[in-house]
């Protein structure tokens, strides 16, 4: 038990992992400025690269994974990242879904690797670019391309409470109309994925009468088709609706 | 607010119609309005009787609304937008409680709402429907909410009566308008020169007598109820109540409801401009901040739900509205129908805003419709 005062409760012990990815969610959690210092009397970051370069030995009580599985090194790494963590939580669209890297899935890879590279047989990569959950048990989940840093420390206070974060599953429209913004699909007829999108950025978009592009993946029993319908008729083309 | 009938109108000149806003302001009321925002008419503060949507009026069919200029000097001409009074009363999100450590238990301590007073203009007469329907639901039962009752209490309502419908508009199937006839303190007619004035309580008539009035002339009169008359005659949506509630109640199998499932997003937008959908979520959040001796707090919050959300039906281990058809069912049947039996109204005041609201345009007058047909 390293790292606590005497008298004060054994602080969690914290790891941030990345895999394949842009590195903007472990950046939001550099971005709780203000509640990493109160943070620290409750949790040891024992393991986050983009934090320190000290880094201790597992186990952890408390892994955030960024990243998608895209290298059979990495597919062997979150295994013993498992191995090494009590609760395990993804964070964003990458380690949650695959993220954008996933569109290699219907590609094929080593036609791409020959395109991009001089020497592609240096390269050890999947022809997959996968979710952490295809590979090992994953205790729950934070969408979003970025996270949203509220809900991750929501998500981190949870775990020093010892429950479940409590995350919604909704539309984006909830939080939308919760803070009384206009709908753009009604009012702008813009294409919105708000009405498919998981709820949790605070609907950032629509409250700067954008449309919605679903950085947080697919709500709760969402109905793509009577929305891509719609899009259809406010002049999208099939090409742009996929 | 008494029932009393409402006292003759009087008429108020349309250059005066910023001495209304001032004496609301001098008795300390915030005041509200319709204005202009983000391609819609919304409720918001105004200053000056400038910020009101002047010339503008608005196309509303299902699922599209636009604003357009009427090429009249109208300030009230757009019907409605996606707000209503709801808001106002009962919150979108708020704290109700604060829950602390104390001893091996716990104390809860009560948030009481910081519940300036508020004057809203431009209330239609489904919105005040549907604030009566609310106050049913929050104030009448057997267990009345505070939260609600401490800004209820604070309202002044300045109505506007409509002289013109939009295309979604359904309040004369629901009863509840053109005219506002209840719930208010003032009522507006605009015409062209000005304003016909009525006071509808005691408030309304003190801040009556602090604007530069005239008796109103016999012919403003008879203008104002040709209008009145003309807007419900030319009313588009119709909506048969006769059969309501029993016609839901035997056809909650009918196909329709699978259709209707096909083409709903589940996305909640109709439950959230529906100035009478009360539900709401309850949850305990940690207190976000330093954690101090004593241990951790948590306050308990309220925020709008919807019957729309597969979550919203979840128990434990059973979700028992899974299909958005049945959720949409869920919707309709308690609106129309079951909220009768619950509360003695209607859930529906007819505003159509559940119409043009919804992103892909579902209409609930059209669904009744087809209720009615025969099921294939």
């Amino acid at each position: 038990m390293s790292g606590s005062a005497p008298g004060e409760p054994r602080r969690l012990r914290l790891a941030v992992h990345k895999f394949a990815s842009c590195d903007g969610c472990q950046l939001q959690i550099l971005n709780l400025e203000d509640e990493l210092l109160w943070l620290s009397r409750r949790i040891e970051i024992a393991y986050f690269l983009e934090w320190s370069s000290r880094s201790l030995e597992g186990p952890y009580d408390l892994a955030l994974v960024e990243g998608s599985i895209t290298t059979p090194r990495d597919a062997e790494r979150i295994r013993q990242v498992r191995e090494q963590t009590r609760t395990l939580i993804t964070i964003g669209a990458c380690a949650t879904a695959g993220g954008i890297q996933a569109l290699r899935n219907w590609a094929d890879v080593e036609e791409w690797k020959r395109q991009v590279y001089p020497e592609p047989r240096w390269l050890e990569v999947l022809p997959t670019s996968t979710p952490i959950s295809a590979h090992v048990r994953v205790d729950d989940e934070i969408h979003g391309c970025p996270v949203n840093k509220e809900q991750v420390l929501r998500v981190i206070v949870r775990a020093l409470l010892g429950t479940r974060p409590d995350l919604p599953s909704h539309s984006v429209c909830l939080e939308c109309k919760r803070q009384g913004h206009v709908c753009v699909v009604v009012a702008r007829g813009l294409p919105c994925m708000g009405p498919v999108t998981r709820a949790g950025c605070g609907a950032l978009c629509p409250g700067l009468a954008r449309d919605c592009y679903a950085c947080f993946g697919p709500c709760d029993d969402p109905n793509p088709e009577a929305l891509a319908a719609r899009f259809q008729d406010l002049g999208l083309g099939a090409a742009d609706r996929v | 607010m008494t029932g009393a009938k409402p006292a003759p109108a009087q008429f108020l000149a349309r250059a005066d119609l910023q001495r209304l806003l001032e004496a609301l302001r001098a008795r300390g009321y915030r005041v509200m309005g319709p204005v202009p925002r983000d391609g819609a008419v919304v409720f918001d503060e105004v200053r000056s009787v400038d910020e009101l949507p002047r010339g503008l009026r608005e196309a509303q069919e299902p699922g599209r609304y636009r604003l357009e200029p009427n090429g009249r000097d109208t300030v009230f001409d757009v019907v409605n937008g996606p707000g209503s009074l709801k808001p106002y009363v009962f919150a979108p999100r708020e704290k109700l409680l604060q829950v602390e450590p104390e001893g091996r238990s716990f104390r809860a301590q009560e948030l009481h709402p910081d519940a300036p007073k508020l004057a809203v203009i431009g209330v239609r007469a489904c919105d005040l429907a549907a604030l009566s329907v609310q106050d049913r639901i929050f104030l009448e039962g057997r267990y009345p909410d505070s939260y609600y009752a401490a800004r209820r209490r604070q309202l002044f309502l300045v109505a506007v009566n409509c002289t013109r419908s939009a295309s979604t508009c359904f309040c004369v199937s629901m009863a509840t308008g053109p005219e506002a006839t209840q719930g208010f303190d003032l009522a507006l007619t605009e015409q062209e020169w000005g304003f016909l004035v009525r006071a509808g309580s005691a408030l309304g008539r003190e801040v009556q007598q602090a604007l530069p009035l005239t008796p109103a002339p016999e012919a403003a009169l008879a203008r104002e109820r040709t209008s009145l008359e003309t807007c419900a005659a030319t009313m588009q949506r119709k909506l048969e109540t006769a059969d309501l509630p029993e016609v839901l109640y035997r056809n909650l199998e009918h196909p329709r409801w699978h259709d209707v499932g096909s083409r709903c997003l589940s996305c909640g937008n109709c439950t959230m401009v529906c100035p009478t959908c009360f539900c709401h979520d309850e949850k305990d959040e940690p207190l976000l901040g330093e954690p101090d001796e004593a241990g951790v707090r948590s306050v308990r919050v309220r925020e709008w739900d919807s019957c729309f959300n597969r979550e919203h039906a979840q128990v434990y281990g059973l979700n028992y509205r899974p299909k958005i058809e049945d959720r949409y069912r869920q919707w309709l049947v308690h609106k129309l129908a079951s909220w009768i039996d619950q509360f003695g109204t209607s859930g529906c005041v007819g505003c159509g805003r559940c119409i043009t609201w919804c992103p892909v345009g579902i209409d609930l007058t059209e669904e009744m419709r087809a209720l009615r047909e025969p099921g294939a």
